[in-house]
Formats: C-alpha cells, sequence, structure tokens
C-alpha cells in the first residue's frame, strides 16, 4: 500500500499525483467501512438477543425492534427457572462440559505421550488407527452407543454423554504434537537425575505442554458446552437435560408469547463461553489454527 | 512405578527382567508405559468409536424395531431406502445446503480476513476480530432459537428492516423455495467465525517478501487475489472446506428446532431421518442403514477433496 505512494514522485505530474492519492485513500477507507458496516449486521442478533431479553413480556415480540434495554425486566430471567429447571440444567451442563473436558486431558495427554515419546511395538500401527476414527462422525455409531449405553443402564444419565465422549482421537493427536515440540535432550538430562519414567511424564513432560492442554480444555469446552443431538437422545427427563435441550424446551413452551424469557434463557447459556473466550481467546485461536497446520 | 534404584530387589525372574537397571530394563519399562498410556484411550475408542461403526453395517444387515427381535434381511433396509422419496429429498436438501454453506462461509470468511488483515491499528483489529468471532461461541441450538425469531415474516427484525427498504415481507422459514437459504444464511453467520479466524493466521503467515516481490512484479487486485494470495493460502482453504463440509452433512439442529424439517420436506436434512427412523419410530436396523450411507457419503467427500488437494495445495 505505502509502497505506491513512497514511490518517486519526480516525473508524475500533479493530476496524476492527486489521483493517485484519491485512489489511495479510498482503497484504505472504502474496505475498512464496508467491513464496519458488516460488523454491525453480524453482531447485531446478539445484542438484539440481549436488548430483548430485557423487553417487557407482552411487547417482546412487535416491531420495531428496541435496541436499548431500557425496560430492564429482570423478571424474565427468573421466569425461565420456572418454566424449566434451568437451576438444575445449569449444573448437568457445567458436569457434563467439566466431566468431559477433565477426562479428555488425562487420557489424551497420557496417550498424546505415549505416542510421541515412548517407543514399544505397534506404536505406528496403533496411531494410524487412532487417526483414522477422527474420521468417523457422531452419527454412523449413535445408534449401536446408544443400544450399548441403555444395556449398561446409562441411559438418561449424564454419564451417557461423558464416557463416551472421553477418548479423544483429536485430543490425543493435538496433544502428541504439542509433546513432539519438546527438544528431546531434556529427557536425557532428567534421566541424569534420578526421575523414574512416570515422574519423567508427569514432572519434567507434562507442565512444558500446559499451553497444548488449554488449546484442548477450551475447545472441547465450547464444543461440549454446546451439544445438542447427543442430549437430545441419550437424556429424557428434563431434570437430567443441558443447557441447550433447557432452551429448546424453553422454546416450545413460549411459542411467539414472550419470546423475552427464551431469550433470557438463551443470553445465560452464552455466559460461560463468553468467560471462556474472554481467557483464553489466545488459546482458542490456537487451536483453530493447530487443525490447519497439519494441511 | 517403582524407582531405578528399585531394581535392587532382584528375586522374581519377571520383576527383575523388567526392573533391571540397564538400557534394556529401561527400554521394557518404557514400552509397558506405553501400552499403559494408551489403554485408556484405545479401550475407549474401540468400545465407542471403531467397534460400533462396525455394529452399525451389521445392524442395517437387519429389521429390528421396539416390537420384535432382530430378524436379518440382508440388504432389504438399502432397498427401502433407495425407494424412500423423504429420505431423497432429505439427502438432497442436504447436499444442497453444504455446497451453498461452503461455499459462502468459505468466501465471504476469505474476504473478511484480506479486510481485516490490512489493518494495522490494533484496537481496530480487536475490535473486527471479536466482532466476526463472537456468533461462533453460540451453540447450534441457541442460533436457531435466536433466528427463528429474527426470520420470522411478521415480527421479525430482519423483514422490518427489509421493509424500510421497500422489500416486501420474505417467507424465510415458510416457503419451500427459501426455507434452505435461511439455514444457509444462518449457519453461515456463525461459522463464518472459523474461517475468518483461520484465514487471519493464514494471512499473518504469509511472508512480506512475497507480496513486495508480487508487487515489484505488477501484481495487484484480483490478480494478485488469484495468483498469489489464495495459492499461498490453499493449506487453508483445504482444511476450511473440509470441515466445513464435513459440518454441513451433519446439519441439524438448525432446521430441527426452527423449522422441524418444514414447509413440507423443504428443510429436512439427512441426519434428521436418521434421527426419526431410529430414535422417533425406533426402528434401528433401518436407521443403522441411513447411517452407512451418510458416512459413506461423508467418506466420499473427505476422499475427494484430499485427492483434489494434491493438485492445488500448495505448501510454502
Amino acid at each position: 500500500m505505502t509502497a505506491n505512494l513512497m514511490r518517486d514522485p519526480g516525473d508524475v505530474s500533479a493530476g496524476q499525483h492527486r489521483l493517485q492519492v484519491i485512489t489511495f485513500v479510498a482503497g484504505k477507507y472504502v474496505p475498512i467501512i464496508l467491513l464496519f458496516m458488516l460488523s454491525i449486521v453480524i453482531i447485531a442478533p446478539m445484542v438484539w438477543t440481549f436488548s430483548t431479553s430485557l423487553r417487557k413480556g407482552k411487547d417482546s415480540f412487535t416491531v420495531p425492534p428496541k435496541w436499548l434495554p431500557t425496560d430492564l425486566a429482570i423478571e424474565n430471567y427468573a421466569e425461565v427457572f420456572e418454566k424449566v429447571p434451568f437451576d438444575r440444567q445449569i449444573v448437568n451442563s457445567m458436569l457434563i462440559t467439566w466431566g468431559t473436558v477433565v477426562g479428555q486431558l488425562v487420557s489424551a495427554s497420557l496417550a498424546g505421550y505415549a505416542f510421541a515419546r515412548l517407543d514399544f511395538a505397534g506404536r505406528d500401527l496403533l496411531f494410524w488407527v487412532v487417526l483414522a476414527t477422527m474420521m468417523i462422525p457422531i452419527q454412523a455409531v449413535v445408534i449401536p452407543v446408544f443400544i450399548f449405553l441403555r444395556n449398561m443402564g446409562l441411559v438418561d444419565t449424564l454419564w451417557s454423554l461423558i464416557l463416551p465422549a472421553v477418548p479423544t482421537a483429536f485430543g490425543t493427536f493435538l496433544l502428541r504434537q504439542y509433546f513432539l515440540t519438546i527438544p528431546i535432550e531434556l529427557e536425557e538430562s532428567g534421566l541424569i537425575d534420578g526421575v523414574n519414567q512416570w515422574q519423567l511424564f508427569y514432572r519434567i513432560y507434562l507442565p512444558l505442554v500446559k499451553p497444548g492442554l488449554a488449546v484442548l480444555a477450551i475447545l472441547s469446552f465450547n464444543f461440549h458446552w454446546n451439544e445438542f443431538f447427543r442430549p437430545l437422545i441419550f437424556l429424557i427427563d428434563n431434570e437430567n437435560f443441558p443447557i441447550t435441550l433447557g432452551i429448546f424446551q424453553l422454546q416450545g413452551y413460549m411459542m411467539t408469547g414472550s419470546i423475552a424469557v427464551v431469550l433470557a434463557g438463551v443470553v445465560m447459556s452464552l455466559v460461560p463461553v463468553i468467560i471462556i473466550f474472554l481467557l483464553g481467546q489466545r488459546y482458542l485461536i490456537e487451536g483453530i489454527m493447530r487443525g490447519a497446520i497439519k494441511g | 512405578m517403582t524407582t531405578a534404584k528399585g531394581a535392587e530387589v532382584g528375586g522374581g525372574g519377571i520383576l527383575h527382567w523388567l526392573l533391571q537397571d540397564t538400557m534394556d530394563g529401561m527400554r521394557r519399562r518404557r514400552a509397558i508405559l506405553g501400552y499403559l498410556f494408551l489403554l485408556p484411550t484405545l479401550l475407549g475408542i474401540f468400545i465407542f468409536t471403531a467397534g460400533p461403526v462396525f455394529v452399525s453395517f451389521g445392524l442395517s444387515l437387519f429389521r429390528w424395531n421396539i416390537f420384535k427381535p432382530p430378524d436379518y434381511v440382508e440388504l432389504a433396509n438399502y432397498q427401502r431406502l433407495m425407494g424412500d422419496v423423504r429420505i431423497a429429498i432429505s439427502f438432497g436438501n442436504t447436499l444442497k445446503f453444504t455446497v451453498l454453506a461452503v461455499a459462502t462461509q468459505v468466501s465471504i470468511g476469505l474476504l473478511l480476513a484480506m479486510g481485516v488483515h490490512r489493518i494495522t491499528q490494533t484496537a481496530m483489529r480487536y475490535y473486527f476480530r471479536t466482532a466476526f468471532f463472537l456468533p461462533l461461541l453460540m451453540s447450534g441450538a441457541a442460533v436457531a432459537v435466536v433466528m427463528g425469531y429474527i426470520f420470522h415474516k411478521e415480527f421479525g427484525p430482519l423483514n422490518y428492516y427489509l421493509g424500510l427498504m421497500g422489500v416486501q415481507q420474505i417467507p424465510w422459514k415458510t416457503s419451500a423455495d427459501w426455507v434452505l437459504i435461511t439455514i444457509v444464511i444462518m449457519s453461515a453467520w456463525r461459522n463464518l467465525g472459523f474461517t475468518f479466524v483461520l484465514f487471519l493466521g493464514g494471512l499473518s503467515n504469509i511472508s512480506r517478501e512475497v507480496l513486495d516481490a508480487a508487487d515489484v512484479d505488477g501484481a495487484q487486485g484480483f490478480r494478485r487475489l488469484w495468483s498469489v494470495t489464495i495459492p499461498l493460502l490453499s493449506p487453508q482453504i483445504l482444511f476450511a472446506a473440509v470441515t466445513g463440509v464435513i459440518g454441513a452433512v451433519q446439519v441439524f439442529e438448525e432446521p430441527f428446532i426452527m423449522t422441524r424439517g418444514g414447509p413440507g420436506n423443504a428443510s429436512r436434512t439427512a441426519v434428521m431421518v436418521l434421527y426419526e427412523a431410529a430414535f422417533k419410530n425406533i426402528e434401528y436396523g433401518y436407521g443403522s442403514a441411513i447411517a452407512v450411507v451418510l458416512f459413506l457419503v461423508i467418506l466420499a467427500f473427505t476422499v475427494a477433496q484430499m485427492w483434489m488437494s494434491r493438485r492445488w495445495v500448495f505448501y510454502q
């Protein structure tokens, strides 16, 4: 951009030069203005959701839309808890999500370390098998898994969502990549200091892959907090529902009457993911990039 | 685990063999540790992913519903599936949706990323990055609920503002001609955050020298986009396309919540018919046949994209 302007203007006449300046200014500001307009369109639904969640129930679904939440009808938020067992559902979502995340961190760091740093017969074959299962979508296995969970008596429990989600091919692959980046010399110096194999993993390697653990934790938190398909199938009683199903049920109850209550539920469901985003967006974005680098 | 010094206990043959304080002993310990560390993941993947895939294939050869025990029917489920108009429509919708959604989110994500990439001011960059990324944090269910209101024909804010610009009320959710487009728009709205961040990261990895060299060679505007930027971004574009297709083929909660598949079957998708067959009509065999077909479609798409990528993806 600036390169154009700084080219030797010696042989350029004044008129041409002015034209260049105009094109430069237009080239610089027109895209920004367009981006700015687009950004407004993109955040508008979220702002509308928040404002409308605070409008008085009876006029929540009227036009023109109101963008400033001047009614401050907080009671919509209380009503969510009367219509569905939302307090239970928040706890359920927390338990399902954290249970899954912790389980994944443990199992994937063990497996990732084994694939990256330990040597044993069949390692590469096993790694290939694990990678291949990344290609299997949940729909391809959901019927047998449901039957299995039902036979185990786990249907309609939170375990039905946590247990099958703990083994993670993606997480294993991701953490293996992080373990591979750590120089092997470290291991040699560690062994000289007389640590055993477990300590080598737990005390020396694991602290060094913390960024990888953060990436996996955040991606997995977002994914499982927002899950809908598996809960819909594996859970029956709304006391066991996560928030996503709670909102769906709420929407069914309210129809188009007081949409403010439904949107209040949506706003509450967003709080944890927004907190996580603010705290760890670096890791979230790194996680997205990581996937692409492997090609 | 015992420390290496524990080797002195000797005694038992196998224990001695394992705990030897030699390089061989260590190698053996590390191998056994390897299998132990893999055990939870391998066992879990076997029970919940790798095993069930084969079970799905097997189940698809049975007729099995809530009333009767499983009955081996060979390929009857697949024959039934071929003649099922509802399934043909749903897979057709899914295909249309996939093509439109992936094209939209990749192209607009690319434009947004190229725009934001040129901005050098930190605060403005941060604003745009956050604004474009935020919708990705919402669950598909929340998006479907919110968009269900926004796209409402009479009371939705969208039609209200379009009305101010002189556009007649559009039946976003209630017309068979519009409903797929509506779902494309809402899922693109959410997934733009993903493609945008991906491409923005890719652009910042492209070295300044390459772009300057292009400048010197006189490549600008569209030509520079086509012959410099896009080839350099091709790994990210491939990744966005592959994950986009895999995600789009599985589209479920958006139509399930917003339109229940309607009007008629106009927004019914492949996963919806799978869900209905297996968990509403409790026909596990028939549902499995749909699952197998869906799986093969996703696999075919992924393999095709990977194969094509060998011809045009360029690694810097």
